[in-house]
């Protein structure tokens, strides 16, 4: 592991994967699939916690924060996606949505094991002994499932929202987080087309599928403004160039969902924006159970190692 | 499903008709004997015998939905995974398993019976599947001993299966036993690390070593002498040894495998025998066997209520797939 653990990996030479929507994958690497990065150049979670314990990669306070908000951001969602495993509408999916929550979970162990590296604290630490409002995640993360519709747009929006994020930070000055970035977006962009696909699939398919998709976006979009809040931190970290304002990414958002929104034949859900404060630990209601189920055991064994 | 009106003699042919029929009918006898005889394989499009493709239809289904309901037990700790490393395996592992299932479905599909049905066939219960899967996963250690254990033994039966004369289903078993193979060690792992963890740890170990050691073995099916179709299925080259001798088998793996993991098999009758040079178990409640076969497991009811509710819950999404993929036909055909 070198001090500058950002390895940006040819994808070049996989062929062309037909994406069959014309509006999803415009930008960024479209041939880039989750399962087609060879392990041995991806940058792993556990490179990550290796070169922190070894000094040679350190966050500052803010990269730190920052890490922890997007790490548990995509665990969050991880836990979510894990609970359709067996239990898709074709097997198909459930490979598809197992993959999407393995993509998520492995960005989610790469920022974790980064920001702990601040004060020493494993992905575990963090995962498993930090309680609701130690949780840096925004709310759009983990509001349920709900049905299939539900999930897609919640999907769609989470994915659209990362690409930005993830292409923007390929750029950061902090070396950790700027290859974090450059493995995360290719598969991110990957998720974007998945979920563009269902999106007019089900707006375009039959009448009840048309009106569950209408209604999954309708219980999704209040959480949609959370994402783009500027706040203190976004502000330095934008200032020294490690990371960006989050409303900068609004417009392009707005563009690309758009265009898929219209070739669905969908309007954008005129509901009013929750009023949100994941970031400060202020969460839904939901958030609490999905903890306990996910942490009960580790707790169960404190120190024991699994 | 071409192959099988090979098969079948439509009515009102005439004599030469008939004639030319039964010709073809030898013809293709004489090729299937000798593809048995030089231990070659048959391709979907050959001709064979119906009562060979309705064999392989029944094991290659039966193999798939073992996959897609052993989905449950496993996909039952991923919300509950004690650290994100363990979360990520089983995720995969869990996906790894639909995997299986398609290929196998797909394999079968190429004998003429669609996917739908064999669907529709586990859930309406006509379809078995194998029952260990019946039994419940109550701690994360039976992670580790379904790894070690179930696809232990899933790997003892289905690396001969490699070598089965219908040549979807041995090619399918290829890719299918390299992944078994990851599988068993990551169990191996679980409880590898669990046995020399905490007391509790260890303890949670050892219980569920316990609970799965007999449910694995009768993984094999039933003992040689009460096991009607194995003959059968032995002179089609499908299957290559008998349960009980892939069973001793099985048993000396482990026996060599749980001293490393610093646990022990709870069949005190465990021994290897001098003069046949095999190992031999403890005698198996195959009682309880039949039982679980015939539905009356601890969680039967509830893995199939669970895989009818996902595809219920599912038929309005893949009835928009279809929808949508009809009206993108059409707009392409009038374009």
């Amino acid at each position: 592991m070198s001090t500058s653990p950002a390895t940006t990996e040819e994808t070049g030479g996989h062929g062309d994967i037909s994406v069959g929507v014309t509006t999803a994958g415009t930008s960024g690497d479209a041939t880039a699939s989750a399962t087609r990065i060879t392990p041995g150049n991806a940058l792993r979670p556990e490179d990550i916690a290796l070169a922190v314990s070894r000094g040679t990669a350190k966050p500052t306070e803010d990269v730190a924060e920052f890490a922890l908000r997007l790490g548990d951001d995509a665990l969050i969602l991880a836990q979510r996606l894990g609970h359709w495993i067996s239990r898709a509408p074709e097997l198909e999916e459930d490979i598809a949505l197992g993959n999407i929550a393995l993509d998520q979970l492995g960005h989610a162990r790469s920022f974790l094991s980064y920001a702990g590296g601040l004060n020493g604290k494993s992905e575990d630490d963090l995962a498993y002994f930090r309680s609701e409002d130690e949780f840096r995640s925004v709310e759009l993360f983990e509001q349920p499932n709900g049905d299939f519709a539900v999930t897609i747009a919640r999907q769609f929006v989470v994915s659209y929202y990362q690409f930005e994020l993830y292409s923007r930070l390929t750029h950061s000055t902090d070396a950790t987080l700027a290859g974090i970035a450059a493995k995360a977006v290719k598969e991110v962009d990957y998720h974007r087309d998945h979920s563009a696909q269902w999106v007019l699939r089900l707006a375009l398919g039959t009448d009840e599928s048309r009106r569950k998709m209408i209604h999954g976006f309708k219980v999704i979009w209040p959480y949609v403004d959370e994402l783009f809040a500027d706040d203190e931190l976004t502000a330095r970290l934008a200032a020294a160039g490690a990371a960006v304002e989050p409303s900068s990414l609004r417009a392009d958002f707005d563009r690309l969902t758009g265009e898929v929104l219209a070739e669905a034949e969908l309007e954008v859900p005129q509901v009013p924006a929750a009023l949100g404060g994941g970031r400060r630990g202020k969460h839904s209601e939901h958030l609490g159970y999905m903890l306990a189920e996910m942490q009960v055991l580790a707790r169960q064994h404190p120190g024991a190692s699994w | 499903m071409a192959t099988q009106t090979l098969q079948s003699v439509p009515a009102e042919l005439t004599p030469e008709q008939l004639e030319e029929a039964a010709r073809h009918e030898a013809e293709g006898q004489a090729y299937f004997d000798r593809v048995m005889a030089e231990d070659s394989r048959i391709e979907p499009r050959d001709w064979m015998p119906a009562a060979y493709r309705k064999t392989l239809i029944r094991q290659i289904s039966q193999h798939a939905h073992s996959e897609i309901i052993g989905m449950q037990p496993e996909a039952n700790w991923i919300s509950r995974a004690p650290s994100l490393k363990r979360k990520a395996i089983l995720m995969a592992k869990v996906q790894d398993e639909a995997g299986h299932g398609l290929y196998l479905y797909s394999a079968a599909e190429t004998l003429g019976q669609p996917r739908d049905q064999m669907m529709q066939d586990l859930m309406d219960g006509k379809a078995k599947y194998s029952s260990i899967f019946n039994y419940p996963a109550r701690t994360w250690a039976d992670m580790g001993a379904i790894g070690w254990m179930v696809d232990g033994a899933a790997i003892a039966n289905q690396v001969p299966l490699c070598r089965a004369s219908f040549g979807p289903y041995g090619r399918a078993m290829v890719r299918v036993c390299k992944e078994e193979s990851f599988h068993q060690r990551q169990g191996f792992e679980i409880l590898l690390e669990l046995s020399h963890g905490t007391p509790e740890q260890k303890q949670m170990a050892q219980e569920a070593v316990n609970r799965w050691y007999a449910p694995a073995l009768m993984m094999f099916g039933p003992p040689d002498d009460d096991s009607p179709n194995s003959k059968q299925s032995m002179a089609w080259n499908i299957k290559r040894f008998s349960n009980d001798e892939l069973r001793n088998r099985f048993v000396g793996m482990m026996m060599e495998q749980v001293k490393v993991l610093d646990l022990t098999l709870p069949d005190k009758d465990i021994r290897f025998n001098e003069e046949t040079k095999k190992w031999e178990h403890g005698p198996l409640d195959w009682d309880e066997f039949h039982e679980v076969l015939k539905g009356r497991g601890p969680c039967n009811a509830q893995r199939l209520e669970r895989r009818r509710e996902a595809h219920e819950n599912g038929t309005w999404v893949r009835e928009a797939a279809a929808a949508y993929a009809r009206k993108q036909a059409e707009k392409e055909s009038a374009a």
